[in-house]
């Protein structure tokens, strides 16, 4: 029996939290704060972890691993623990959460005792997608991430929120059901669910699939993750869940949620299908770059803020999938810092339109027009995450796209159109944000009812600075962040392209 | 004991011939004392059939049945009679045949 | 001496730590105090600017690489052996740039605290200004091709701030700044898009986007004569046979060491080319770049409209620093373009194309700012078709006196508009009925006699028309000259096509130049007033005067710095191309321009030629009664004068084949094909609605009526069986007991079936 691991304290919190919130709030005030502070005492937790994290280990670290379901034929686990890939994932996650609150406090003002239950649920749910090492806790928690997202969506959400919580979670659902059919089958013949089990048989040859098996599988991942992500085509769930959930769920959703797809890829995926990989990675970067311009055109055809924004998820996160299937360190790092960098600038981006929305009700770029005038300050947050998210070098979204791009074009699976594809979605990019900005912003306050729209409120205020802080951390000190992935990437590339010249050489 | 006992199957012969009488007359007859007389009657042949062969055989286990039948006959009879005078007095008959409310 | 070189994170940090003041504090401390930061920041920024400049001399010009403090690296991965440093450099060609942006951004500073007086968002402007500053020294002093790319980005975000910084005026003005400015944005992008493209490419050639390593010195080639000399040797630390691979060594002198080895090829990811195809593309990657900075054909449509900007912000960024910087970019990566003929060639002719269609445009404009703005497309032509030729030092020699003479020509013109609202007001207030709303300050129909009304501003005018149409001895005909004499000479020596190219279409453009410069002059300062807001103007408060003076003196005055070889007398006195020489310590291929007293001659004499013809056009009895240009009246340049005031239809062709084709598909995508086939009939016809009817048919047909009818049919058969059942209740007693009789019966028949059997014998 191990020592319980900071993972599982991390993890444990929000849950710990939840108790003694239901135990000994009474006022809905009380509910409020207790979820907020919750949330910050995870945040602080999660950052021990990476002070405590060795940035010169490639494994797995601060690792928990306790027995649950022994059988005669095959283990369940408990079996956590953070690495390079997964280390800023989780602090992405503790840092969107207090600001999500934070954000709820005003807008939510019905059954407000369930709704911050649900989100301290939710935050569970995700840290456990992050750290779960083992296929069927993973599967658990993946699935556990959907029914407080679907009470977020269809109880607090817009008129057609019914529609979208359900389709959310019939889409994301239908995908989950393949995944496990496989994570069942690899459990049965690995006779363990732990991931790191697995590998070592399939590196020591205990365990081994044909080639045609090896791609079914990653077939079955592969949809599952896709369908988080989402890749185009399948990302029509997508604009319905964000435009009706309310503004903390879009900010969950973009912030962390569909970063579980992407992550998926890297933690499963690749090292436990390292051949079918290498032969899908075209294809699948066929797909990021499909996603990349038409997310980015669609964006640009939209008439509601929100859905732009929606949209423009699905651009950025085809350069994450690009970046990833370039299959080698700068285009992986890339793609994990570019997860980050998105919940950052998308998550602040749903931030600012629930500002929006808050005041005039209404999410149609034709109703506003020369905002900077009448919110200043709110104006001048905007710009600056507008603009991350347009990749402007010096804030973050630059360096994460920048260094994808790198990895794509040098790239030895992925020929240089991909990269010059990509690219042009940096252009496409500022048509959409500029088009945005331009009409909410810029221009004449000449409408009525805008012009005595009230600057930011405190809640709103510190719910966007510490994003502001990110955008500009990362932006100039990207190397901070790329050396805590570095050594677990080098080892899962190593990996990959090792076992497929090791296939080919027999 | 010896010759002058009389054969076990006379007893029995006897028991057959009251609990046939018995048996007729409560098929038989519409007054209701007299049917139950001849449950009655029914009760005493098994008991003297009981009684007989307990003696042949020299067990106590057939006296001893023969006073619990005792028993349940003196408890029926009380019973019964209360139940035949309320009938008489809600019907001013004892004739069985008029009374048949628990018809389905 | 050696330490001045640390200061120059200094020259960024200084205007940062001063727009962060005028950010966080610039509504407690009043126009006065926002001025005093941010001039001062600038300013501060220009004084170490000097002393690098001094401490370059001082140290015999040698390069220096220094780190930036507080920021460790910016983007470093170990597995895949990326690096890229914070990092500036201190070199010649830097410190030039930094010069020309902190000292003319100094002078615009302090005109600007004069023209925006009285605006409710005067500390914003500042603000933006001083970031301008920022973006714009990061770009010319980073040390590798990504921190130039910050800096590139940086100043394009401050043009789209500065171009909108007006976008709330009324009347529909403020929409039209506000689109002005996206425009300017979305163009640099698609530069950006080549340029971005073009870094990868260099980072995949040679490991490292840094220019040169700390300590190591471009290959100086104007020295080195002697074939014998080692290459790069004297300069690098260390042994040689380490530098002998790929890695240690910055892009440039990597380069040259390939180019002299030949044969290499250049391996990565799933392209192989050889070395000189890969600079050829990265080059021309670069081009593209250029074209949207440097507003070249064919991304040149966002400068024009970016003069909706502050007259100050068109001065600094649209004429005289931003602009520029495609040209310093090319003149850095002079080894790259030496190298790569056919983009040079390329280049050239973009320029000079570029140069010849602006001057044409710029013949046609009304706009007083227009008419500068298609002026300053023109001359960057000039620069670009000189790196083009390959005349790196005359391009940024034509770098440094164009930000002054144009600084100075925005400015005066601002100075202008000015006097013309001044007077507009007066007019408007002294009259009340007569008030015009057609009235524009800026279109030149409306101006006319400023000379007597203006003549600070005439005078300074006048020395920058004459230093951009090239007259001896203003600063514009030395650069110029120098630009003519290398392509000609490129033609000539080398025989190359570019040449000859560049230095007809440049010949051409020189004589556009100095005839709509001349018409400009006669349309606003000659002739009577027109109007009578340009009877009534002002001329404008000191604070707006000073720079001018100074940039009218400078624009007599910076030509001098670079004399060419054979000049008679002034070159004796001042020394020969010394600004070349200057150069050539950090650019390898600047060459020193020679003098031709034919070409010179020639050059004066077109372009006086070309303003004697703009007067006599353009004279005062034509000008008295102005309301058509008299080249729109003239059957012989009609069409030709349409064209030019059409800007060619350059805006139309793009806005119909590429923007509203772009818009109207984006609609078609959004609406059509995602929403209403994707979301609404694949995911509701096609899946929802087939599944709900399959639903029905299951709960329908299936469930109500064979399931739940076989469950009521079985309830209805019991009930039937009872109600037959129930008759054999009579309530008859002696029934009952029949039945309790014959049963008994039964029974004992039954268990005594057996004896009876046997009794039977069966």
């Amino acid at each position: 029996m191990e020592d319980i691991s900071l993972v599982t304290v991390v993890l444990m919190l929000p849950l710990a939290g939840l108790v003694l919130m239901m135990l000994f709030s009474r006022t809905e005030q009380a509910y409020k704060w207790a979820a907020l502070v919750t949330s910050l005492v995870t945040f602080g937790a999660s950052l021990l972890l990476v002070r405590n994290f060795d940035t010169s280990a490639a494994g797995l670290q601060m690792v928990h691993r306790v027995d649950w379901i022994t059988a005669d034929s095959f283990t369940i686990r408990y079996y956590v623990g953070v690495d390079g890939i997964s280390l800023w994932l989780v602090l992405l996650t503790t840092f969107i959460m207090p600001l999500a609150i934070l954000a709820s406090f005003n807008p939510i003002k019905d059954r407000v005792r369930l709704y911050y239950i649900f989100m301290l649920l939710m935050e569970w749910a995700m840290l456990g997608v992050f750290v779960a090492q083992d296929l069927f806790l993973f599967y658990i928690f993946w699935e556990v991430t959907l029914v407080p997202m679907y009470f977020l969506i269809g109880i607090w959400g817009a008129e057609e929120r019914i529609y979208a919580a359900i389709k959310f979670f019939l889409y994301t659902m239908a995908g989950s059901l393949l995944m496990l059919l496989a994570i069942l089958w690899l459990g049965n013949e690995a006779g363990t669910f732990s991931v790191p089990d697995i590998l070592a048989k399939l590196e020591s040859g205990e365990l081994a699939f044909s080639t045609a098996t090896g791609r079914w599988l990653f077939l079955a991942f592969a949809i599952a993750f896709a369908i988080k992500v989402p890749m185009w085509p399948l990302h029509s769930w997508l604009p319905d869940a964000h435009v009706q959930a309310p503004t903390a769920g879009s900010v969950i959703l973009a912030g962390v949620l569909l970063k579980m797809g992407t992550y998926g890829f890297v933690r499963f995926n690749l090292p436990l299908f390292p051949e079918a990989s290498k032969t899908f990675a075209p294809y699948m970067a066929v797909l990021a770059v499909i996603g990349i311009i038409y997310g980015a055109w669609v964006s640009y055809g939209q008439k509601d803020v929100k859905k732009l924004v929606a949209y423009s998820s699905i651009s950025h996160l085809g350069f994450v999938m690009l970046g990833i299937f370039a299959l080698n360190p700068a285009g992986i790092q890339g793609g994990i810092l570019q997860m980050v960098n998105h919940g950052i600038s998308t998550g602040g981006l749903f931030l600012l339109v629930g500002v929006l929305y808050e005041r005039r009700h209404t999410k149609l770029m034709s109703a506003f027009g020369g905002i900077w005038r009448a919110m200043p300050l709110y104006s001048g947050i905007a710009l600056v995450i507008v603009l991350s998210s347009m990749g402007l070098p010096g804030l973050n979204g630059f360096v994460g796209e920048f260094t994808i791009l790198l990895g794509s074009a040098g790239s030895s699976v992925l020929s240089w159109w991909f990269t010059f594809f990509g690219a042009i979605g940096i252009i496409l990019a500022a048509i959409y944000l500029l088009y945005m900005f331009n009409t909410v912003f810029m221009g004449a306050l000449d409408k009525e009812e805008n012009k005595h729209l009230p600057d930011l409120n405190w809640q709103e205020l510190w719910s966007l600075v510490p994003i502001l802080v990110m955008v500009f951390v990362i932006g100039l000190q990207a190397g901070y962040f790329f050396e805590y992935m570095d050594g677990s990437v080098k080892e899962l590339v190593d990996y990959v392209n090792g076992y497929v010249l090791s296939a080919a050489g027999h | 004991m010896g010759s002058s006992e009389v054969a076990v199957e006379l007893y029995v012969l006897l028991s057959a011939v009251l609990f046939i009488m018995g048996a007729m007359g409560v098929v038989l007859r519409r007054n209701a004392i007299l049917v139950f007389m001849s449950v009655e009657l029914m009760l005493n042949a098994a008991n003297l059939a009981l009684a007989a062969f307990a003696r042949q055989w020299a067990s106590g286990s057939g006296h001893l049945v023969v006073f619990f039948v005792m028993t349940v006959a003196a408890a029926e009879v009380a019973v019964g009679l209360a139940l035949i005078v309320t009938i008489f007095r809600t019907k001013k008959s004892i004739d069985i045949d008029t009374v048949h409310m628990f018809k389905g | 001496m050696d330490n001045f070189f640390d200061l120059v994170p200094l020259v960024v940090m200084i205007p940062l730590v001063g727009l962060l003041i005028n950010l966080f504090a610039g509504r407690q401390l009043g126009e006065r105090g926002v001025s005093i930061v941010a001039v001062g920041a600038s300013g501060m920024s220009f004084v170490i600017a000097v002393l690098l400049w001094i401490a370059q001399v001082n140290t015999g010009y040698e390069a220096a690489v220094i780190d930036m403090p507080i920021l460790s690296d910016w983007i470093v991965i170990p597995s895949a052996n990326v690096t890229i440093p914070w990092a500036f450099r201190v070199d010649t060609l830097s410190v030039t740039m930094m010069l020309v942006v902190t000292g003319v951004g100094t002078l615009i500073h302090i005109y600007a605290v004069g023209y925006m007086h009285g605006d409710e968002r005067f500390p914003r402007f500042f603000v933006y200004m001083n970031l301008f500053l920022v973006f714009m020294l990061i770009l010319v002093t980073g040390n590798n091709f990504l921190m130039m790319f910050v800096g590139w980005e940086g100043v394009g975000l401050c043009s789209y701030l500065l171009i909108g910084f007006w976008f709330d005026k009324p009347g529909g003005v403020g929409w039209k700044n506000s689109d002005a400015a996206r425009k300017a944005l979305i163009v640099n992008r698609v530069g950006d898009f080549g340029l971005v493209l073009g870094v990868l490419i260099t980072f995949w050639t040679f490991g490292t986007l840094d220019y040169y390593r700390e300590g190591e010195a471009p290959i100086a080639h104007h020295a080195a004569t002697d074939a014998e000399a080692p290459l790069f040797a004297p300069t690098l630390p260390g042994e040689e046979e380490t530098h002998a691979v790929s890695g240690p060594l910055g892009v440039f002198n990597q380069a040259e060491l390939w180019l002299e080895e030949g044969g290499h090829q250049v391996n990565f990811g799933m392209v192989s080319l050889s070395f000189e195809t890969t600079l050829t593309v990265i080059t021309l990657l670069f081009l593209l770049g250029v074209t949207g900075k440097s507003a070249q054909i064919p991304l040149f449509v966002w400068l024009p409209d970016a003069m909706a900007g502050p007259t100050p912000v068109s001065a600094l960024i649209h004429a005289a620093t931003m602009v520029t910087a495609g040209v310093y970019m090319m003149v850095r990566a002079n080894v790259f373009y030496h190298a790569a003929e056919f983009s040079s060639f390329v280049v050239a002719v973009i320029g000079a194309t570029t140069a010849l269609v602006a001057g044409f445009i710029a013949v046609g404009q009304w706009d007083i700012k227009r008419v500068l703005a298609y002026s300053t497309v023109s001359q960057l032509g000039f620069m670009v078709a000189a790196v083009g030729v390959g005349a790196y030092a005359a391009a940024m020699f034509h770098l440094v006196t164009h930000a002054c003479f144009k600084a100075l020509l925005f400015l005066a013109s601002g100075s202008v508009i000015h006097g013309m609202e001044h007077g507009h007001h007066h007019v408007s207030h002294g009259h009340s009925g007569h008030h015009d709303d057609d009235f524009d300050p800026q279109d030149m129909r409306f101006m006319g006699g400023l000379k007597e009304r203006m003549p600070v501003t005439y005078w300074t005018y006048l020395f920058g028309t004459l230093a951009l149409a090239g007259i001896i001895p203003f600063a514009g005909f030395w650069s110029k000259d120098e630009i003519l004499l290398d392509s000609l000479k490129t033609g000539v020596d080398k025989g190359l096509l570019s040449g000859y190219v560049g230095f007809v279409l440049l010949v051409v453009a020189a004589a556009f130049t100095a005839f709509y410069m001349w018409r400009q002059v006669s349309l606003v300062f000659l002739g009577k007033p027109r109007h009578a807001a340009a009877a009534h103007a002002e001329e404008s408060s000191r604070l707006m005067t000073w720079p001018l003076i100074v940039l009218a003196v400078l624009s007599l005055l910076i030509g001098f710095i670079n004399v060419p070889s054979g000049f008679p007398i002034l070159g004796w006195l001042l020394g020969e191309h010394q600004f070349t020489s200057f150069l050539e310590h950090s650019v390898t291929y600047a060459h020193a321009g020679t003098f031709s007293f034919l070409l010179a001659t020639f050059a004066v004499l077109l372009a006086l030629g070309a303003i004697y013809l703009a007067r006599s056009v353009y004279s005062d009895r034509v000008l008295a009664t102005l309301r058509e240009d008299p080249l729109a009246i003239n059957p012989r340049t009609q069409r030709a004068f349409a064209l030019s005031s059409a800007k060619l239809y350059w805006d139309e062709f793009y806005f119909k084949y590429l923007i509203y084709p772009y818009r109207n598909a984006a609609y078609w995508l959004a609406e059509q094909l995602d929403w209403r086939f994707w979301h609404d009939y694949v995911h509701e016809r096609l899946l929802r609605d087939p599944f709900n009817a399959a639903t029905r048919a299951l709960s329908g047909r299936v469930d109500k009526q064979v399931i739940d009818h076989s469950f009521d049919g079985l309830g209805h058969a019991t009930r039937r069986i009872a109600s037959r059942l129930r008759r054999i209740q009579t309530g008859y007693v002696h029934i009952y007991t029949m039945s309790v009789l014959f049963g008994a019966l039964l029974v004992m028949i039954l268990i005594l079936l057996p004896l009876i059997r046997d009794w039977l014998g069966l």
